[in-house]
């Protein structure tokens, strides 16, 4: 293997780590700060660095509006007592957290952060490992995290945590299948799996769900917006499933069961659960930008004019992303104030009778446009009636599923 | 009495797709996120907001002068206008106080003082404040009217010691009360 390589990859694992748990840093206070405003309150402003401990006379209040407020926090976790139930099942009790942390942080291996790097002959591409098949090393990476999440639940011995885990089980392996099938008319419009070939098509002609510059305006692609438009809603959707976030957070519903599969951890062990939805939560961000937001593309035909490899070129796609990733975490964070919880059975209904019909009749629609040019315009309009009696079947299928029994059948 | 059956509203389509009312909803927490940014939030004036959202900033801002007549903050001893200590350590407010948090040390005047007849004032008078509930049964108790709940409420201190008000604090924070009862003196 070439020297300057594995360099590089030592450099980006360690950087790129460090970004995420910035990130995940960046999250808590944004967290805590938007919340605020949204509730008309004014959120944690006044953290600061004091300064006589680095030899100051004085505490002054430097002007960064409680900034320092994550390493607080992180080192009131540090300092807590650590308590372990005398009832867990200890092995599993200590390993679930990291269950919970490392797939998060592994699926970011596979994510671009920026344009590849030139130093000298040797091309440095700015993700940890180029794969080939980068959406289903995350969704196989990512699927692991449900075992911390059940273990815990089920390590923890105790009531709550259980009903905690079982939920998350269930949820997270339910929209895992409408995570999956949305993204296939995705990779199916781009033809590949290596999410830096995805983002540098959507360099070249437009992103995704804006394809307004280079040559991606044929009517073909114009008709491709809505089934790539329902695969974003769905993936979207999914992914605030998959991370256990607000309209989806029962595992860990404070109102019904105390803390859900965490209410027995303390100190450190909870610090990693929380450390682990939060980057799962980026890593989400990150992934839809890529798929569907061009990853660290300026975007507007602005990539075309700088020039490739150059080191301040990558610097700047990397800001890019960041400043994408950062957009879609406030997203994130907008929905979690603004709708309410589902209910189980409601979430339950939504991933296998409503998002699930939905993803798997949008692969098939995106698979007729996409075949247009082939198939000619009598094959796409016969192709389309069929696909709508499939679809409507489908659809008395699912509402027959949700029929409830009659109370007078009892 | 009648069982009334409530039937759920019928939704329109529009309502079963769901997105529209989410949308409505982002329209509003982001108003909402707006206007506590710029400091225009409803109340915002009426509750004298610190400029984010309708908050005061605590220790610069006070509510001081919207405290009701009646706030019960710490208890504090005072002195009549002649600057004679009112209590005349009976004790009772150490007796009734339900946290325990009072403590007398009763001392007798000496004869030569110019109150000799009042006989009795506290050598030692503790408020342990970690202890105080604020709840006002002192002041209700004296006969002396010489405790008194006053709007002060912030206290602060590092250690337990500094917590405990003994009884220079406590004139301090209570001062001069005047026009009580006056049967130790010739105002009357």
């Amino acid at each position: 293997m070439d020297i300057t390589l594995f360099i590089a990859a030592a450099i980006k694992i360690g950087v790129f780590i460090g970004i995420t748990m910035t990130f995940v840093s960046i999250c808590v206070i944004f967290e805590r700060r938007f919340s605020a405003i949204i509730q008309d309150r004014v959120g944690p402003n006044r953290t600061m660095v004091p300064l006589s401990i680095l030899g100051f006379k004085k505490d002054f209040a430097l002007p960064i509006g409680g900034l320092t407020q994550p390493v607080a926090d992180g080192l009131k976790f540090i300092l807590k007592e650590d308590f372990t139930p005398s009832y867990v099942r200890t092995v599993f009790f200590w390993l679930a957290p990291v269950l919970v942390v490392v797939p998060a942080l592994l699926t970011m291996a596979v994510v671009p952060f920026g344009s590849p790097m030139e130093f000298g002959d040797t091309v440095i591409p700015m993700a940890v490992a180029d794969l080939n098949v980068g959406p289903l090393f995350i969704f196989a990476i990512a699927s692991l995290s449900v075992y911390g999440i059940t273990l815990a639940g089920w390590a923890s011995n105790s009531k709550y945590p259980f009903f905690g885990g079982v939920r998350a089980c269930a949820q997270m392996i339910s929209y895992e299948i409408a995570l999956g099938l949305s993204i296939i008319p995705v990779l199916m419009f781009f033809g590949t799996l290596n999410l830096g070939h995805i983002v540098e098509y959507q360099v070249a002609n437009g992103w995704l769900l804006l394809p307004f510059w280079g040559e991606g305006l044929s009517l073909q692609r114009w008709l491709l917006l809505i089934p790539l438009g329902i695969s974003f809603v769905i993936f979207t959707t999914s992914i605030f499933a998959e991370t256990n976030r607000m309209p989806f957070d029962l595992p860990e519903c404070e109102t019904e069961l105390v803390g859900g599969y965490h209410t027995e951890y303390s100190s450190m062990k909870f610090a990693l659960f929380f450390m682990g939805e939060y980057a799962a939560m980026v890593v989400g961000s990150a992934l839809i930008v890529t798929l569907f937001f061009g990853g660290w593309s300026i975007g507007f035909g602005i990539d075309g004019l700088l020039p490739t490899g150059a080191w301040w070129v990558s610097l700047l796609h990397i800001g890019c992303f960041l400043t994408k990733v950062t957009v879609f975490i406030l997203f994130f964070i907008l929905v979690r104030w603004t709708i309410p919880r589902f209910r189980y059975d409601q979430l339950m209904n939504l991933g296998w009778i409503v998002f699930f019909e939905a993803a798997l009749i949008n692969v098939f629609i995106a698979a007729l446009v996409v075949a247009l040019p082939s198939i000619g315009f009598m094959g796409f309009v016969i192709g389309f009636i069929i696909l709508l009696i499939a679809s409507v079947l489908l659809i008395m299928i699912a509402k027959g599923a949700t029929k409830k029994p009659s109370a007078t059948a009892v | 009495m009648a069982i009334i059956k409530v039937q759920r509203p019928k939704l329109s389509p529009g309502e079963k797709i769901y997105f529209g009312s989410i949308f409505k909803g982002m329209i509003i927490t982001l108003r909402h996120a707006f206007r506590s940014l710029v400091g225009k939030s409803t109340g915002a004036k009426e509750l004298n907001s610190s400029g984010v959202g309708i908050t005061m900033q605590y220790p610069e801002q006070k509510w001081d002068e919207e405290l009701p007549e009646y706030y019960r903050g710490t208890p504090a001893l005072v002195t009549d206008e002649q600057d004679r200590e009112r209590c005349v350590s009976c004790q009772l407010c150490e007796f009734i106080c339900p946290p325990k948090a009072i403590k007398i040390t009763p001392g007798e005047i000496p004869s030569n003082d110019e109150w000799a007849k009042v006989e009795k004032r506290p050598q030692a008078f503790d408020i342990d404040m970690i202890r105080c509930i604020y709840c006002g049964m002192c002041e209700e108790v004296c006969p002396e009217q010489a405790i008194y709940l006053r709007p002060d409420y912030v206290v602060t201190g590092t250690t337990r010691k500094e917590m405990v008000h003994d009884k220079d604090r406590l004139y301090e924070i209570g001062g001069k009360r005047v026009g009580l009862v006056n049967k130790w003196n010739e105002l009357k």
